[in-house]
């Protein structure tokens, strides 16, 4: 979960069954032919429940009720989650159109909740045909969607490469961008958007949590604990200068406090020197 | 690039080619994944000619700890005889 709170991602290797990704494109091809026509297959309505998408037979379904994707939608925004949208992505081999670099939809709300997107690759995608662009740890930006364009290459950003069955889980803020497929397999990829309905409070398995859990006073240049949250934060993307580190910090420690409930989480000290100082103008102290 | 200065490490690079690839395209860099030049001052030495450098402004109250763009953006540009 710190992982995902500094990277702004997950992957998960060839996580889908093969039979169930055999059988996935025909439907999932059948879903992008026809979810916009009149009497065609039709993706679920918004606000649906994720219970109640896609009902069995449907392949979908039988991907969206897997004991291990369930697991890792519970573990992000909990037991009932509701249907967002979905979309089918689909790059023909030979295809050369590259999108531009974005967040989908409009730029989101400054509090820490959070919606999920599930990437599901049901045919596996070799290295530099189609596999989606994406910028680790760009999640936490504040950014209009089409700002993003102009940035061509981006130092640390991925490309998905994968075998067949590998679904990646982004937050809803990370940049990422379909690329072309020069290849001669079509890349397909289905995606769908969950919205949290619970608050999104130590939803994941925190077992562990007493041992990783680090204190406020864990610092760089003070005392560290190894093996902590705060080790993991202090996960430094090649992209970022160091003000952009310092306030991505700042940035995963107020996710984490939401996630953990846990108000007084801090690494590296940004929040605590600041809300220390406030209390003395307050005269709190 | 990483901070203010020209001498910075590039992070992030968009290239828009007026030759329609007739003029030189950018040098490969010295590791994948890297920029076509190390910093700005590698640019100026390769030839080309800053146009913008990137604007420095204090953090709107409340917006301190905001990441938003990549906020040093530099603009160069390179003139190309095609004759």
């Amino acid at each position: 979960m710190a992982e995902f709170v500094a990277n702004g991602f997950l992957r998960f290797d060839a996580i889908v069954p093969a039979d169930i990704n055999e059988r996935a494109i025909d439907e999932i091809g059948q879903l992008n032919a026809e979810r916009l026509l009149p009497d065609g297959m039709k993706p679920p309505h918004s606000r649906t429940p994720l219970d109640d998408c896609y009902p069995l037979p449907s392949v979908v379904g039988e991907y969206l009720r897997l004991p291990q994707i369930r697991g890792i939608i519970h573990s992000l925004v909990g037991a009932d989650p509701v249907f967002d949208h979905d979309w089918v992505h689909h790059i023909p081999g030979g295809g050369s159109y590259v999108q531009p670099l974005h967040v989908d939809a409009a730029t989101d709300s400054t509090d820490p909740t959070f919606d999920v997107q599930l990437f599901w690759y049901p045919s596996a995608v070799a290295r530099g045909e189609g596999g989606t662009r994406f910028v680790p740890g760009s999640h936490l930006t504040r950014v209009r969607s089409s700002g993003l364009h102009r940035y061509q290459h981006i130092v640390g950003e991925q490309q998905v490469a994968c075998d067949a069955g590998s679904v990646f889980v982004f937050h809803h803020g990370l940049w990422h961008a379909g690329q072309p497929n020069p290849g001669d397999n079509d890349r397909w990829l289905y995606k769908i958007r969950l919205n949290p309905t619970e608050p999104q409070v130590r939803l994941w398995d925190t077992t562990d949590f007493t041992d990783v859990q680090s204190p406020p006073t864990d610092h760089i240049f003070a005392r560290m604990q190894p093996g902590s949250v705060a080790e993991i934060f202090r996960t430094w993307h090649p992209w970022m200068g160091i003000t952009d580190y310092r306030n991505d910090q700042i940035q995963r420690a107020l996710l984490w406090r939401y996630l953990t409930g846990d108000d007084d989480f801090d690494v590296d000290y940004y929040l605590t020197r600041l809300e220390g100082r406030a209390d003395l103008v307050e005269g709190r102290a | 690039m990483a901070g203010s200065s020209l001498d910075e490490k590039v992070v992030g690079w968009a290239f828009h080619d007026g030759t329609e690839g007739a003029g030189p395209q950018l040098p490969e860099p010295k590791r994948p994944g890297d920029g076509p030049y190390s910093n700005g001052l590698c640019a100026l030495q390769d030839g080309w000619m800053l146009l913008q450098s990137a604007q420095l402004t204090s953090p709107a109250p409340g917006q301190e700890h905001l990441n938003a763009y990549l906020e040093y953006e530099f603009v160069f540009e390179r003139r190309v005889d095609l004759s």
